[in-house]
């Protein structure tokens, strides 16, 4: 395990974690404040990447990444004053079946206004290229701004690993949200607001505080956060319509591993997550070869071969939800959770 | 066992019976077996949604494991390392689906309400992501193949011809049905039913609620299993899709279509889901848009689904009051069709000039000729599911009013003939 791969991995890790957080910290946001599990969290976050995308066509990426969160912010919030409220007083399974419903609606109508094929969503022209080069040359280790330097050509056995620009630039946004979220609830008079109404709702209600109100702007902002999300994941990553499907398993097992509406928790389990997965992706190894070096052999006749033999990057897109299993067996409450429910 | 309840299930047996001798196409039969094995899904689906409760986002997992070990049984046979008659086998796949109800509902049902549908779709995911694993088991890509005509006919029957399997698929599925109805009556059934209304009360009574849906959940993957083996056999062939999540949401979906409230509505579900997967796919590309929108529709205004509405109805009908409303569900239909052809019109042609482009712009919808690039069609599109959404929201609105003032009426009744009574 060399010096630069490791860094390359701490770092590949850390900015699939925080865009993970980014989308976590809106569905545990949504959740603490109403209760209610927002099924189609990332059907927003796929809905903030085309959206981005298309104003991106029109008048560029820094539109995109201003204007999509708030619009689809709205639509949340509309979704959530014509639909969700409605049938609030069905109890919980309605309100997570109606989102249920929601993103099958969200896949279609993506699928029909922007086609079944992933679309062509690119970083800015300023942020394509790399931010800096790990330079591992065989005596020494240095970081080097922008694209490779000489020395990556004229040593021999140098290796070189760049990481991109727009992917710093993901990473800082998250951290962004993070503090403004913070800020947003425990310094302004509307975080104050928020946080009264979601333990004492009725005592908020009766100092003439609209909690309906309150509710629909939390649901407007958590999709929003989700679009925002979107907007740089779909940059990153692929803009296509499974690209919802792919992300938000893994976004509601990490709430629940962070404990269900902890923010803090979200924050630890899915940057935890992004971590882990990155190192197991760029391993190959397997039981079979830990048993080995123990002394013991696995051959092909050995019971359970082939699940001994899987490699670590095969097994690393189950991590989550082989996580979630143990937590809840070792800790039902998740991580950060303050309650058993 | 009064004569109603004769009646009523004597007419599901008959119905069974007759259904393949009045449909006679083979589509018609490869329809009805599936919707034998749909029924026992949702059926089963349904002791966790409509009697505990239970969200499960992730309940294909116990059908579909059940198929792939059912299918791996049929081979065994075939190969004469195992003697099992090929009526028994969906028995064996409900064991199997059983055992992992056993194994993996120990952790999902240690929580229950949202963390519970959270956990449910991540061991959903595990065991998907697993399948495309290990390749050995479940056959990668392909699936894995097998051929349901194993050793000699027996009187005459070796489930070749698709009739004869739909015929096993009958017994099954009525069987399954009387149990799962008999499960209800259990004091275990009951239990799960407070266990849904009121946890706290039922653990006060010195029962274990987690106890109770764990009990559950595992006879619930029984007849879930039971249901996958029947699929395995009926398609002979298994791949990895029976135990993803599109499964899993398709028989979430089509249970609460049906109506969780009532034992027989998952029926109507079953029987819907097989018409819409067979016959809806077929009519549009956007299918999966319609079935979400009525979804999202229902749980807004009707959450105990198509039986539900039967029920409210019915009871209209013992008062005598719902021949006023029957004109009004006439123009509610009219209206409602004309805007869902307009909408409809309208998402034909963006995915006809998507997909079709190269056959030019024109195109049909519902034997008109519509030109997909002029203002013409498009305006025209919008006008009728602009006028006819309006006319129903506005027929709705009245509806709603005439229908609360016949459930008052009824109420009323109801309190006369108690004083009456009395």
């Amino acid at each position: 395990l060399d010096a630069s791969y490791f860094l390359v991995s701490l770092l590949n890790g850390l900015s699939v974690g925080l865009l993970l957080f980014m989308l976590a910290s809106g569905l545990t946001l949504i959740f603490s404040m109403m209760g209610v599990l927002n099924f189609a969290h990332a059907s927003f976050y796929m809905l903030g990447a085309y959206v981005a995308y298309t104003i991106t066509q029109a008048v560029g990426f820094w539109w995109g990444l201003v204007l999509a969160p708030p619009l689809v912010g709205v639509l949340g919030a509309l979704f959530e004053r014509h639909a969700l409220r409605r049938v609030h007083k069905f109890g919980h399974v309605p309100e997570l079946l109606i989102t249920f419903g929601l993103s099958y609606i969200i896949l279609e109508l993506v699928q029909i206004i922007w086609g079944r094929q992933a679309v062509n969503f690119l970083p800015p022209e300023s942020l394509r290229g790399p931010l800096f080069t790990i330079v591992d040359l065989p005596a020494s280790l240095s970081f080097a701004w922008g694209p490779p330097p000489d020395e990556c050509k004229a040593v021999a056995g140098a290796v070189c690993t760049q990481f991109p620009a727009f992917r710093a630039f993901g990473m800082a946004v998250a951290i962004g949200m993070l503090v403004a979220i913070w800020l947003l609830l425990t310094r302004t008079r509307i975080g104050l607001v928020i946080q009264a109404a979601l333990t004492h709702p009725e005592m908020v209600e009766s100092l003439s505080h609209n909690v309906p109100r309150v509710f629909m702007g939390v649901f407007g902002g958590g999709t929003a956060l989700a679009a925002l999300a979107g907007v740089i994941g779909g940059a990153l990553r692929v803009t296509e319509p499974s690209m919802a499907l792919a992300v938000g398993a893994v976004v509601f097992a990490v709430i629940v591993i962070g404990g269900m509406g902890s923010l803090a928790g979200a924050f630890v389990a899915s940057v935890g997550l992004g971590i882990i997965e990155s190192f197991a992706v760029g391993s190959d190894r397997s039981i079979a070869d830990g048993l080995k070096a123990l002394g013991m052999a696995v051959t092909p006749a050995t019971f359970g071969y082939a699940v001994w033999t899987v490699k670590m990057s095969q097994v690393a897109a189950i991590l989550p939800y082989l996580l979630l299993v143990l937590i809840l067996i070792f800790r039902p409450k998740g991580l950060f959770g303050t309650r058993e429910g | 066992m009064n004569r109603g309840r004769w009646i009523v299930w004597g007419g599901y047996a008959l119905v069974m019976l007759a259904a393949p001798l009045i449909f006679r196409s083979s589509l018609a039969h490869t329809m009805l077996s599936q919707m034998g094995i749909a029924i026992i899904a949702c059926l089963a689906y349904n002791m966790l949604l409509g009697q505990g409760g239970m969200l499960s986002f992730g309940h294909a997992v116990y059908s579909g494991l059940g198929a792939f070990f059912a299918i791996h049984t049929l081979n065994l046979v075939a190969n004469g390392q195992l003697a099992v008659p090929v009526s028994l086998i969906p028995l064996v796949a409900g064991l199997f689906g059983l055992v992992f109800a056993v194994l993996l509902g120990y952790v999902t049902t240690k929580k229950a309400g949202t963390p519970f549908a959270m956990i449910t779709l991540g061991v959903g995911e595990l065991v998907w992501a697993m399948s495309l694993m290990f390749p050995g088991f479940f056959g990668g890509e392909g699936g894995i193949n097998g051929n349901r005509v194993v050793g000699k006919p027996f009187i005459g029957i070796s489930f070749g011809p698709q009739i004869q399997l739909y015929y096993l698929i009958a017994v099954y599925t009525f069987v399954c049905t009387a149990a799962m109805f008999a499960f209800t009556r259990t004091p275990l059934g009951r239990m799960l039913n407070a266990v849904r209304d009121n946890p706290e009360r039922v653990e006060f009574v010195g029962y274990s609620t987690q106890i109770v849906r764990y009990l559950a959940f595992i006879a619930s993957g029984f007849f879930m299993g039971i249901s996958g083996g029947l699929a395995a056999l009926n398609f002979e062939i298994v791949t990895s899709e029976v135990v993803s999540a599109t499964r899993s949401g398709a028989i979430l979906l089509f249970t609460f279509l049906g109506g969780a409230t009532f034992f027989f509505g998952p029926i109507i579900g079953a029987v819907l889901m097989v018409f819409a997967l067979v016959l809806l796919s077929e009519l549009t590309l956007a299918w999966l848009l319609w079935l979400g929108l009525v979804f999202t529709f229902m749980v807004m205004y009707a959450p105990g689904g198509i039986s539900s509405l039967v029920m409210m109805n019915l009871r209209v009908a013992s008062f005598g009051k719902l021949e006023p409303l029957v004109p009004q569900y006439g123009a509610l239909a009219i209206t409602g069709l004309g805007a869902v052809l307009g909408a409809g019109a309208m998402i034909e042609m963006l995915y006809h000039l998507q997909l079709n482009e190269a056959l030019g712009p024109t195109m049909k919808y519902l034997g008109i000729a519509l030109d997909a690039k002029s203002a013409g069609s498009w305006l025209g599109a919008v006008a009728v599911t602009a006028v006819a959404g309006a006319a129903f929201e506005w027929l709705r609105r009245r509806f709603a009013r005439d229908w609360d003032r016949t459930q008052e009426e009824i109420a009323a009744e109801i309190q006369r003939r108690e004083a009456a009574l009395a």
